[in-house]
C-alpha cells in the first residue's frame, strides 16, 4: 500500500497539554465520578453567586412574612376600632389606613396574596406552556404550525383585556386573576420551551447521542431537557416577578382578590388619595412589591450563572 | 500505519458476491483466515433528496466488508456526510433516502435493511452494527453532562454494567483513547478540556458501542494538523485491534489514502471513481480524482521546497 502525501508521521505521541479545571462542579449527573463529595460541596459552596444570596435574602424575607401571617396577624383585617389615618407608632406599628385597618396586617397578608398568585400562575403556565412548547417542538411540522399560530394569537392578546373578560365570566376572585395571569403566561413559556427544544434538537450532540442506538426517550430525558431547563429555570423566575407585578396591577384595578382579603395593590390604589398626608400607606407595600420583584430576578441571574457550567468556569 | 493491515492474515476475495453495477467497490479482505467474508454495510442504489425533489445523492453503490475499510473522499457539498448518516437512518428532517441501504444485524444471519425502517428498528440498530464519530468534537458531545456520564451511556446502554463495574469500564473506555489523568477527564465537562482530547472522548463513546461498522466522519478535520495525526494513528490502530470494518468520510485525500485500502471518489452526489487506493493515486482515470490527487502533491511539494 503506498503512501504517496504527507501523512507519514502519524506516531501515537504525547497528547496535547491539557487544560487547567476550575475544579469539580456541584451537580452530579455522570455515573463514573462521585468520589470526592467533600471537594465538591465546597468547591461550590466558594462558587455561589452574589446575586442568588442577595435575591434569597430578599424573596426569603417575604416568604418569612407570609409565613407568619398564616398564624398571627397584629389586628384581624377587617377591624377598624384603631381609628382612621393614625400614624406609625404604637400600638399600630405601620399606623392604619383611611377605612381604620391596621396597615402592618395588610402588608403581612398581602405577602401571602402576592406569593400565592405569583407560584400559581407560575404553576399554571409552566404545566401549560412547558408541555405545549415540548409538544410543539417535536412535532411534525403540520402540527407545530397550528399550535405556533395559536400562541402567537394568544400573546398578542392583551393580558388585560383576558382578566376583564374573564373577571366578566365569573367573578373578581384572586382565582380569577391568577388564571388569567397564567393562561398569558403559558403562550410565552410555551414558545420559548419550542424554540429551545427546535434549537437543541438541531445540535451535533443528539444525532451523536442517536447514533451510538440512545432511543427518543432517552434523547429527551438525557440530553433534550437537560439543555433547556437552565435557560427555562431563568425565565421561569422573571416570569414569577412579572406575576406578581401583574397580580398587583390587577387588584389595582380592582380586579384581583377583593376585601377584606388584602393585596399589595388594592392597598396603593386605596391609598392613593392619602398619598401626602399618610405616605407609608403607599411607601410600604411599593418597598415590598419593588422586594419581591427584585429578589426574584436576582435569583433568576443567580441560577442563570450557576446552572450553566460553562458560565460557572468564568467566576 | 498500514502495516496494521498488512500485517493480519489476509484472505483476498473477500468481496460480496452479489452482482455490482459499473459505480460499485467492494472493500477488501476480511482478516482472520477462518472468518467468512461476512458485508457490514451494502448500500445499493442510494438516492438522497430533499423535500424539493432534488437528489444531493444519486444513485451511490459501495459495501463495505468486515474488518475492511473504504474511504468516501469529495469536496464539501458532495454528499458524503448525508451518505454517512443516511446508513443509521439519521437524515435531517426533510430529507428522504431511496434505494437500499443493509446493515449486518448480528455476527452472521441476514442484514437490515436500514431506509424505510422504523424508528425502534434503527434505534436496535445503531451503535451496534454501526456508529459514527463526528467531525466537531464540541458540539457532538453534551454541553452539560460530564464526560464520564457521556461514555458510560453505551456502555450500560450495550454491555449492562452498573455501579462500580461501569466506573471501571468508563475509565478503561478512556484509557484506551490514550487520554492523560481518565480521573480528571471523567469529572470534565466537555468544554474544559481540549479539541484533541473532546475527539479522543467521541471515539471512545464509538469504540465502547463495540460497533462492526465505523463511520468516522471527517473526524479530525477541525483538529490541528498536530493532533490531527495522533488521532488519527489512534483511530488506525484501535480499529485494526478490533477488527472493526471502517468508512472514512473525508475531503482530504492524503487524510484518506493513510487510514484506507479502497476509495470512493463523489462529486456533485454521484460516485465518479472508485478503486484501491493504489489505484486511484497511481493512475486516476477520472479529472476530478485527478485534481485531488494534484492539489495533494501539490501541497507536499511545496512543503518539501522549503525544507530543501
Amino acid at each position: 500500500m503506498s503512501e504517496p502525501t504527507a501523512m507519514e508521521s502519524t506516531k501515537p505521541t504525547r497528547l496535547t497539554k491539557p487544560t487547567k479545571l476550575s475544579g469539580p462542579a456541584k451537580t452530579d449527573r455522570d455515573t463514573g465520578t462521585g468520589k470526592e463529595p467533600g471537594t465538591a460541596a465546597g468547591a461550590s459552596r466558594g462558587r455561589r453567586s452574589p446575586a442568588l444570596v442577595a435575591g434569597c435574602v430578599l424573596v426569603g424575607l417575604i416568604v418569612a412574612i407570609a409565613l407568619v401571617s398564616l398564624f398571627w396577624v397584629p389586628y384581624a383585617p377587617d377591624d377598624t376600632s384603631g381609628g382612621r389615618l393614625v400614624p406609625p407608632g404604637l400600638p399600630h406599628l405601620l399606623g392604619t389606613d383611611k377605612l381604620g385597618r391596621d396597615l402592618l396586617t395588610q402588608l403581612m397578608t398581602g405577602a401571602r396574596i402576592a406569593l400565592e398568585a405569583g407560584l400559581g400562575a407560575i404553576a399554571i403556565g409552566a404545566a401549560l406552556g412547558v408541555c405545549a412548547g415540548l409538544a410543539a417542538g417535536f412535532a411534525t411540522r403540520w402540527l407545530d404550525d397550528t399550535l405556533s399560530t395559536l400562541l402567537d394569537v394568544l400573546i398578542a392578546f392583551p393580558t388585560l383585556l383576558l382578566a376583564m373578560l374573564m373577571v366578566a365570566a365569573r367573578s373578581a376572585s384572586l382565582g380569577t386573576a391568577v388564571l388569567a395571569i397564567g393562561f398569558a403566561m403559558t403562550a410565552v413559556i410555551a414558545r420559548l420551551t419550542r424554540i429551545l427544544v427546535k434549537r437543541v434538537l438541531a445540535l451535533d450532540y443528539i444525532t451523536a447521542a442517536r447514533t451510538s442506538g440512545t432511543s427518543w426517550p432517552r434523547v429527551i430525558t438525557g440530553h433534550v431537557l437537560p439543555n433547556i431547563w437552565p435557560t427555562l429555570v431563568v425565565n421561569l423566575a422573571q416570569q414569577f416577578g412579572l406575576a406578581v407585578m401583574a397580580e398587583a396591577s390587577l387588584s389595582f384595578l380592582g380586579l384581583g382578590a377583593p376585601p377584606p382579603n388584602a393585596s399589595w395593590g388594592r392597598m396603593l390604589h386605596e391609598a392613593q388619595a392619602t398619598v401626602f398626608t399618610a405616605p407609608t400607606g403607599v411607601v410600604a407595600p411599593g418597598v415590598l412589591l419593588v422586594m419581591l420583584v427584585v429578589g426574584v430576578n436576582l435569583i433568576a441571574d443567580g441560577l442563570r450563572d450557576t446552572l450553566d457550567p460553562t458560565r460557572r468556569r468564568t467566576r | 500505519m498500514n502495516e496494521f493491515e498488512k500485517s493480519g492474515p489476509a484472505v483476498p476475495g473477500a468481496k460480496t458476491a452479489d452482482a455490482k453495477t459499473s459505480r460499485t467497490v467492494a472493500a477488501g479482505p476480511a482478516p482472520g483466515p477462518a472468518a467468512p467474508a461476512a458485508t457490514v454495510l451494502d448500500v445499493r442504489g442510494l438516492t438522497i433528496r430533499t423535500d424539493q425533489g432534488r437528489a444531493l445523492v444519486s444513485d451511490l453503490s459501495f459495501s463495505i466488508g468486515a474488518g475492511s475499510r473504504l474511504g468516501l473522499v469529495g469536496e464539501s457539498g458532495s454528499g458524503k456526510s448525508l451518505t454517512a448518516l443516511a446508513v443509521l437512518g439519521l437524515l435531517p428532517p426533510g430529507m428522504t433516502a431511496s434505494g437500499s441501504v443493509v446493515l449486518a444485524a448480528g455476527a452472521d444471519g441476514p442484514g437490515a435493511e436500514v431506509v424505510g425502517a422504523s424508528e425502534q428498528r434503527l434505534t436496535g440498530l445503531r451503535g451496534r452494527a454501526a456508529t459514527i464519530v463526528f467531525q466537531e468534537p464540541l458540539t457532538a458531545l453534551d454541553p452539560l453532562m460530564r464526560i464520564g456520564g457521556q461514555v458510560a451511556g453505551p456502555l450500560r446502554r450495550w454491555r449492562g454494567l452498573r455501579g462500580a463495574a461501569l466506573r471501571r469500564a468508563v475509565r478503561e473506555a478512556l484509557e484506551q483513547v490514550r487520554l492523560p489523568e481518565p480521573d480528571r477527564i471523567i469529572r470534565a465537562y466537555p468544554h474544559e478540556i481540549s479539541g484533541g482530547q473532546r475527539q479522543r472522548v467521541a471515539l471512545a463513546m464509538a469504540l465502547a458501542c463495540e460497533p462492526a461498522l465505523l463511520i468516522a466522519d471527517e473526524p479530525t478535520t477541525a483538529l490541528d494538523v498536530t493532533v490531527q495525526s495522533e488521532v488519527l494513528a489512534l483511530l488506525d490502530g484501535l480499529v485494526a485491534e478490533r477488527h472493526m470494518a471502517l468508512l472514512f468520510v473525508s475531503h482530504d485525500l492524503a487524510v484518506v489514502s493513510a487510514v484506507t485500502d479502497h476509495v470512493v471518489v463523489l462529486k456533485d452526489g454521484s460516485a465518479v471513481e472508485s478503486g484501491t487506493v493504489d489505484e486511484i493515486v497511481r493512475r486516476p482515470r477520472h479529472p476530478y480524482t485527478r485534481d485531488l490527487v494534484d492539489s495533494a502533491r501539490h501541497l507536499e511539494s511545496a512543503l518539501e521546497r522549503i525544507v530543501r
